[in-house]
């Protein structure tokens, strides 16, 4: 699980371009919206497409993401349940 | 119908632009086939967390829009008219390679989103919270001459008081090796000094932002007037110098009362020709200058041309290694500039001094 979240970690600076950030600065209860890292609905988008592609998760129901992308630690729970690849 | 001046300007380009203490100082020599604009510290000019989606165009462009509104004491304008030959090529690039890579599939929004043409316009809007006239032009060579003619246009009828207008274009990995495939990018690097005298097809390839604040009313930063321009989109090479003399006749002007031409000669053996021939004919009397070799050539390095010639006019000096012939003006109050590229998009634009 701890290798699942520094690779969510490092997949999340470089696909979301956080260019001035490294693992270390991303708590994995840190809220990745609002207050925490201030992602915002591009960057959902984003996201969604990364669980797709890289842990063959589909996310039909957009109410799902709220909970899923809360923080690193929510992520990496959903996607050691429901990943494919 | 008003007078259009040109009330300052921002430059991000491979020279020294950027900054009023260094510009035009020392001319940077390159030894290349592309010259990468200088990156400023962008973090200077755009919040980290908006900047971390734009790519180097958009960057440029806001740098440079922000120091032209500053020179100006303007915190917006009326309208924001930006010229574009290739638009935003680093995220087009980045989509369309996702698309053949992920077999269509996984496409994510922010190259796309950030990948349009108008995106620099629109970028610098939501940057001044300019919520006025915004336009886009995609004319090749004379992208940024477009934009000057719509924004002259607006100010002379009284449509608009001041306009943020300019020209960016930037280079893009794969973009560059097609342009070197098809040998519109010279295949070996040149000097800068040595770019005109290479006797090979192509050219040094660049990129850049310049923006310029205009303006229907002269204030103390007013740089020069823009007096005519007229664009062209095809012409035979017999009928440039003819071309050029009707347009400085129609401006109550002869080729011998122009103090400085500046041409944009980039070496490609192919179409210098068309920049050659008026320079030996009408113009061989005149002082002449040159400055792709030293910022390369892309479709809106005309907005160059023009950076230039408001500084020649401004400060009455000019950087000796852009020169191109023996003859020194004793003044600069009227400056034509002449541009094409490979043959098409022709410009005529004269510069008149305040």
């Amino acid at each position: 699980m701890d290798a699942l979240k520094q690779e969510l970690k490092e997949n999340i600076i470089e696909q979301l371009n956080l260019e001035d950030m490294t693992t270390a600065d991303i708590g994995d209860d840190d809220m990745l919206f609002g207050d925490g890292l201030g992602l915002d609905s591009i960057d959902a988008l984003e996201l969604i497409v990364m669980l797709d592609k890289n842990y063959g998760i589909k996310l039909t129901d957009p109410k799902e993401g709220r909970h899923i992308f809360e923080s690193v630690n929510t992520m990496a729970a959903y996607i050691t349940e429901h990943r494919s690849k | 119908m008003k007078n259009v001046y040109i009330n300052s300007v921002g430059s991000v380009s491979s020279q020294n632009t950027t900054d009023d203490a260094d510009f035009l100082k020392e001319i940077i020599s390159y030894n290349d086939t592309t010259i990468p604009a200088l990156n400023p510290n962008y973090k200077d000019f755009i919040p980290p967390a908006a900047a971390r989606r734009m790519a180097k165009g958009i960057k440029m462009s806001i740098v440079a829009s922000k120091i032209a509104l500053q020179k100006a004491n303007l915190e917006t304008v009326d309208a924001i008219i930006t010229g574009t030959g290739m638009g935003c090529l680093h995220d087009s690039e980045k989509f369309l390679s996702a698309i053949i890579d992920n077999n269509e599939e996984y496409l994510t929004p922010t190259p796309f989103i950030q990948s349009t043409h108008n995106t620099v316009g629109g970028q610098i809007a939501l940057e001044i919270q300019c919520k006025g006239y915004n336009f886009t032009y995609v004319h090749g060579s004379n992208s940024f001459e477009s934009a000057l003619l719509d924004a002259k246009m607006q100010l002379e009828l009284d449509e608009a008081t001041n306009i943020l207008i300019g020209g960016v274009d930037e280079l893009a990995a794969h973009t560059i090796l097609l342009n070197k495939a098809i040998h519109h990018i010279k295949e070996t690097p040149v000097e800068s000094s040595k770019v005109l005298n290479s006797n090979t097809k192509g050219a040094i390839y660049g990129e850049g932002a310049n923006f310029f604040v205009l303006s229907n009313k002269k204030q103390d930063s007013s740089l020069a007037i823009v007096a005519d321009l007229q664009t062209f989109n095809t012409l035979p090479i017999q009928s440039v110098a003819e071309k050029a003399r009707e347009f400085l006749l129609a401006n109550n002007l002869h080729p011998s009362e122009i103090d400085a031409l500046i041409l944009g000669n980039n070496g490609d053996v192919e179409f210098d020709t068309f920049y050659n021939h008026l320079a030996t004919t009408d113009f061989q009397n005149v002082q002449q200058f040159v400055y792709k070799p030293w910022i390369g050539e892309f479709n809106t390095a005309s907005s160059f041309g023009v950076l230039l010639a408001t500084n020649i006019l401004k400060t009455q000096s000019a950087p000796k290694a852009f020169q191109m012939n023996n003859i020194v003006s004793s003044q600069y109050k009227t400056i034509l500039l002449y541009n094409q590229y490979r043959g098409e998009n022709h410009s005529f634009t004269l510069l008149r001094q305040c």
